[in-house]
């Protein structure tokens, strides 16, 4: 009985405390972001501005929900949703503590990167959608970019796998207990965090919506709660990377002294604090760049990570 | 190359982290207006508590955006004052044209720009709402008693620094 009740909090307390930490770091990144240009950004709404979210949801609730009568519609409405609902449904697989995370999925790595290749129908789905220049222009530069740092992004995360031996998040955890990942997989984490930032289509990499090329790029032609839904859905493909960061490479909830639970979120909200650095301080690359650097750099570094620490470990038996 | 420039100025910007922000908190915190910031125009009176406009209309005439209007009349004394004295704020472009063409240093500008209204209607001040009992920059000034002009209590070659009137017609000096 009681593990029934565990395990309902955890499916219903999963998603519900993602998708408020979703909304709490639209207000942490744009407090951030003023932080670091000097500013203050959003600090007026309740203490220290943490209602912004609230008010914003508001707002986004109270706009027209236009569908362009050109559009495709089904598609069109179909597309925001897709993006959140994978962003959400990998959470499933991220082990936050011990006893805490929806399942323990043997393959949970790939379950992982499965979710994440399914993000990039939502963002063309909605490009092509709108029946829009731009739209598909950055649908089109959503597909190439995320296509080819899914590459190596599996690639990167390989190393991690040969190490533990286990495609299995807890076990990858707990296989930590000596030395963090980042340590021995340096390379693999750096390229992780590269392949992690583009396949979320966050600056420095948002060639995709690229605001001064392709006005908003694929979602141009979206308006209240569905543009909504597709920012959610970057902010939950955030927190679910830096979490990812966190349980492969930074030992998870593992740490001393503190509750597993507040090292896991404490590891985790540094990793996001680093991706809001990265979006105030890079600015982004051209396409043509962005793919040389994709192709030509990252994706041998990957393989050469892979069959070193292949090597390294067949060595060592 | 380009990874170094790049975690260069990741360091640089995550040290801004530590500095003073430029922004002020406006409505928290007021900025410093120096006295001669050209805001909110307001008539000023004499340090005896008339009125300094004498109605010349040199202000509307210089206005570049022609917001303000005004009508002359006389008072029993002899002295000139507008009888309506309108500024159209929604015009006004604080250019402070009009202090400078004021021979009587009614016309001034304050430091004071918290003039919001919701109805457009409500920046048309109106003589009443221009009109403050102070003297503003000038303490001391008194145009009347400066002036040629006679009025009552004051005849010609009555006002500071004025000669005695000359009779023209006659040639003996």
């Amino acid at each position: 009985m009681s593990d029934t009740v565990a395990a309902l909090l955890n499916v219903i307390g999963t998603p519900l405390a993602v998708l408020i930490a979703a909304a709490l770091l639209t207000w942490a990144e744009r407090r951030l972001l003023g932080l670091w240009q000097d500013r203050y950004g959003p600090n007026r709404v309740g203490p220290f501005g943490v209602l912004q979210p609230v008010a914003d949801v508001i707002k986004l609730m109270m706009k027209e929900d236009w569908v362009p009568p050109m559009s495709d519609r089904p598609v069109f409405v179909i597309a925001p949703a897709l993006v959140m609902a994978t962003g959400l449904v990998a959470f499933a697989v991220i082990p936050a503590a011990p006893g805490i995370g929806v399942t323990d999925l043997n393959i949970g790595l790939l379950f992982f990167l499965a979710m994440a290749a399914l993000t990039v129908y939502g963002v063309v789905l909605g490009g092509w959608a709108s029946n829009n220049e731009y739209s598909l222009l950055g649908g089109l530069r959503a597909a190439a970019q995320m296509i080819s740092y899914e590459v190596f992004m599996g690639l990167a995360l390989m190393g991690v796998v040969i190490l533990a031996g286990s495609f299995d998040l807890r076990t990858i955890v707990q296989t930590q207990r000596g030395l963090w990942y980042v340590v021995p997989q340096l390379p693999g984490f750096l390229l992780f965090l590269i392949a992690g930032v583009a396949e979320l289509h966050r600056l420095p990499f948002d060639l995709p919506e690229a605001e001064n090329e392709l006005v908003a790029g694929y979602h141009t032609e979206y308006s209240g709660m569905k543009f909504g839904m597709y920012f959610v859905g970057e902010y939950v493909g955030m927190i679910l990377t830096a979490a990812l960061i966190t349980t492969l490479f930074l030992g998870g909830w593992l740490g001393p002294l503190l509750p597993p639970l507040v090292w896991f979120l404490l590891k985790t909200a540094a990793v996001l604090v680093f991706f809001v650095l990265l979006r105030a301080a890079l600015p982004r690359p051209r396409y043509d760049q962005l793919m040389a650097l994709g192709w030509k750099i990252l994706l041998p570094l990957a393989l050469l990570n892979l069959v070193v620490t292949g090597g390294v470990v067949l060595a060592l038996q | 190359m380009i990874m170094w420039s790049s975690l260069r100025t990741l360091w640089l910007v995550f040290l801004h982290g530590f500095r003073k922000r430029d922004t002020v908190q406006y409505p928290d915190e007021q900025p410093y207006l120096p006295p001669r910031y050209r805001g909110r125009i307001i008539l000023s009176r004499d340090p005896d508590g008339g009125e300094r406009c004498v109605a010349c209309y040199l202000c509307a005439a210089a206005c570049p955006v022609d917001c303000i209007a005004l009508q002359k009349t006389e008072d029993e004394d002899g002295r000139w004052y507008p009888e309506i004295f309108r500024i159209n704020f929604s015009r006004c472009i604080f250019c402070g044209i009009c202090e400078e063409a004021c021979p009587t240093y009614a016309i001034q500008l304050t430091p004071d720009f918290e003039m919001s209204e919701l109805d457009r209607q409500n920046l048309v001040y109106e003589k009443e709402d221009l009109l403050i009992s102070g003297t503003g920059k000038y303490p001391d000034y008194s145009f009347w008693r400066v002036a040629g002009k006679a009025i009552a209590g004051k005849d010609k070659g009555e006002a500071r620094n004025e000669a005695e009137p000359v009779d023209t017609r006659s040639l003996l000096p």
